[in-house]
């Protein structure tokens, strides 16, 4: 696979300084969670990883390619992304919604096949939501539409995984499965990169860690270098609390009485 | 997901049938029969001319405009994500009325008042997507207001046009303004770019399905998006200039069709833009038949017809939509 990479990057947020630029490569094998506060730019940075948005400067790379001289095609076809939000402006069903993660691979005059039926099938079947494969998008709950659009990436099956969120609005359980299925996709060689608000589930899933200052202070790493508290509180402006269970440490707010 | 041939077939069926319907009524009515014999080179010479000459050409230019609207509805629907774009709503038929009836108060006639219909529609489209794209992207609610506000204004210009025209001219503007397919004149051009323009969007269709979910999305699976919005922008403004350019402003074709067909079969491009095609021809053929027939051998205009179709159909959507 090619991965991604970021050269002397900086994102465009409006109205901010431009901070320090970004250099790393997400190799194969990887987790990489993103931790920053509410409008931090972590959407903008991930979209800006995908291709979507121009950086201010420096350079996204897939492989030896620099993702701007690349067809949008030849993009999706190793890079997908599950967005935060979506928007149904037309009614689609369950099934026809994981099938478009089929685009990338078929010609304009191809339909999609037997296959790709099979593929969108086995995606929704490890995502949990087989069952409501006729249904209409827009009548699921929003857990249930979070794991929708994580079945089409899956059905897209790219090499890397930009994740927005991919928690939101899952349960306990789904939240755990969609950790574990990622944590088997990096285990088949793919790379995985998420924004995540939980602190708990990055430190016990990612194996690497970027942390989003709002002021466009950046630093990355291993993970368990990156978690040190004191850059955590910094992170949240919050005081924490640090226990460590199961081997891997444990952040609890504290309580202001 | 397959099986697209079949409800196409009906539909082809259907529109056949409409138009031999549509064919064989009027003021002088025909039997099947005779229409039949007609059209397999038999009859007298007075049905020959009165089937061949008169309402055969006028059945498809009506097919032909029905379908160039609803295909140019169903594409606006998808570039803007939203079910309620129409080219009359967003006001590119007001522009094309101001043009055809500047035309006719310059005493000009036929082909020049119907190019003069279609600059008309050409300049109204860049005039409020242009506005309304602004600096961002089109969002459909600011689309929407520009195309009303617009519309309103291309409203005032008619009226100001009709006030000042000669009274023998009026009754040729209203019948313009209302939509009438008695002048449509020669049907092939029209027919062969709704060929053309279903040959065109077929191999588009799956970036279309995915383009309906939202740029970002589009973008993120594949599609090149912008290219894409603009090819869609034109073909829908060219569609809607030559059916207006045609047959004057009929409304809300653009709007019924694409939705009544959604909710049949579903929201796969591939399948619902030939779909609208025929479904769009034939409504108009049907609209056409009655305006003809029902106060016979007055006439009717025909976009009074699809307006009673069309404004109960907006206001339901609008009504469901929140």
């Amino acid at each position: 696979m090619n991965p991604l990479q970021a050269r002397d990057l900086v994102i465009d947020i409006p109205g901010r300084d431009d901070g320090e630029a970004l250099n790393f490569i997400i190799q194969p094998g990887q987790i990489w969670g993103v931790l920053g506060p509410n409008g931090a730019g972590k959407t903008t940075l991930l979209h800006t990883l995908a291709g979507l948005r121009e950086p201010r400067a420096g350079e996204v790379c897939l492989g030896e390619h620099r993702l701007m001289e690349l067809k949008r095609k030849r993009i999706s076809q190793q890079l997908g992304l599950v967005f935060q939000e979506r928007q149904d402006g037309f009614p689609a069903t369950v099934l026809e919604t994981a099938l478009i993660g089929r685009h990338p691979w078929l010609s304009p005059w191809q339909m999609e096949t037997g296959n790709d039926e099979e593929i969108a099938r086995r995606s929704l079947e490890q995502l949990d939501v087989a069952h409501l494969s006729d249904r209409m998008v827009n009548t699921l709950s929003g857990g249930e539409r979070q794991r929708v659009a994580i079945a089409t990436v899956l059905a897209q099956a790219p090499d890397t995984w930009l994740l927005d969120e991919p928690t939101n609005h899952l349960d306990l359980h789904h939240q755990v499965s969609v950790l574990q299925l990622l944590t088997e996709q990096a285990g088949a060689g793919n790379s995985v990169f998420m924004c995540l608000h939980d602190l708990n589930l990055a430190a016990r899933w990612c194996d690497h860690l970027l942390l989003l200052y709002p002021n466009g202070e950046v630093c990355w790493g291993p993970a368990e270098r990156m978690l040190a508290p004191v850059a955590l509180e910094r992170l949240y402006g919050q005081e924490l609390l640090t226990v460590e269970v199961d081997g891997a440490p444990v952040f609890v707010p504290r309580k202001v009485w | 997901m397959h099986g697209y041939s079949r409800p196409l077939a009906i539909l082809v069926l259907i529109s056949l049938l409409c138009m031999g319907l549509s064919i064989s009524m009027g003021s002088a009515a025909l039997s099947f029969a005779d229409t039949w014999a007609v059209l397999t080179g038999n009859g007298t010479p007075l049905q020959q001319t009165l089937i061949l000459e008169l309402r055969l050409p006028r059945t498809l230019s009506a097919f032909a405009t029905g379908g160039l609207l609803a295909v140019a509805g169903a594409l606006m629907q998808v570039l803007l994500r939203n079910p309620l774009a129409d080219p009359y709503i967003l006001g590119l038929s007001g522009g094309a009325a101001v043009g055809a009836l500047l035309a006719m108060l310059a005493g000009l006639a036929g082909a020049l008042v119907s190019g003069s219909a279609f600059a008309g529609a050409l300049l109204a489209t860049m005039l409020v997507f242009g506005l309304a794209h602004g600096t961002g992207s089109w969002t459909p609610s600011r689309l929407l207001l520009t195309g009303v506000v617009v519309a309103a204004g291309w409203g005032a210009i008619i009226t100001l046009i009709l006030a000042m025209s000669p009274a023998r001219q009026l009754p040729g503007m209203l019948y313009w303004l209302m939509g009438d397919l008695s002048h449509a004149g020669n049907p092939a051009p029209a027919l062969a770019l709704l060929v053309l323009v279903c040959a065109l969007v077929l191999p588009l269709g799956r970036s279309l399905n995915v383009l309906a979910r939202g740029p970002l999305q589009a973008a993120a699976l594949g599609v090149t998006v912008r290219p894409l919005e603009w090819l869609i922008y034109v073909l829908a403004s060219v569609l809607t200039a030559a059916a207006v350019s045609m047959a004057g402003s009929i409304g809300f074709v653009g709007l019924v069709v694409p939705h009544m067909l959604r909710l049949v079969l579903g929201n796969d491009q591939r399948l619902i833009l030939p779909a609208c095609a025929l479904a769009g021809g034939t409504l108009l053929v049907l609209a056409d038949t009655l305006a003809r027939v029902v106060i016979a051998p007055e006439q009717l205009p025909v976009g009074v017809i699809t307006a009673l179709l069309g404004v109960p159909t907006f206001l339901y959507l609008l009504y469901r939509s929140r």
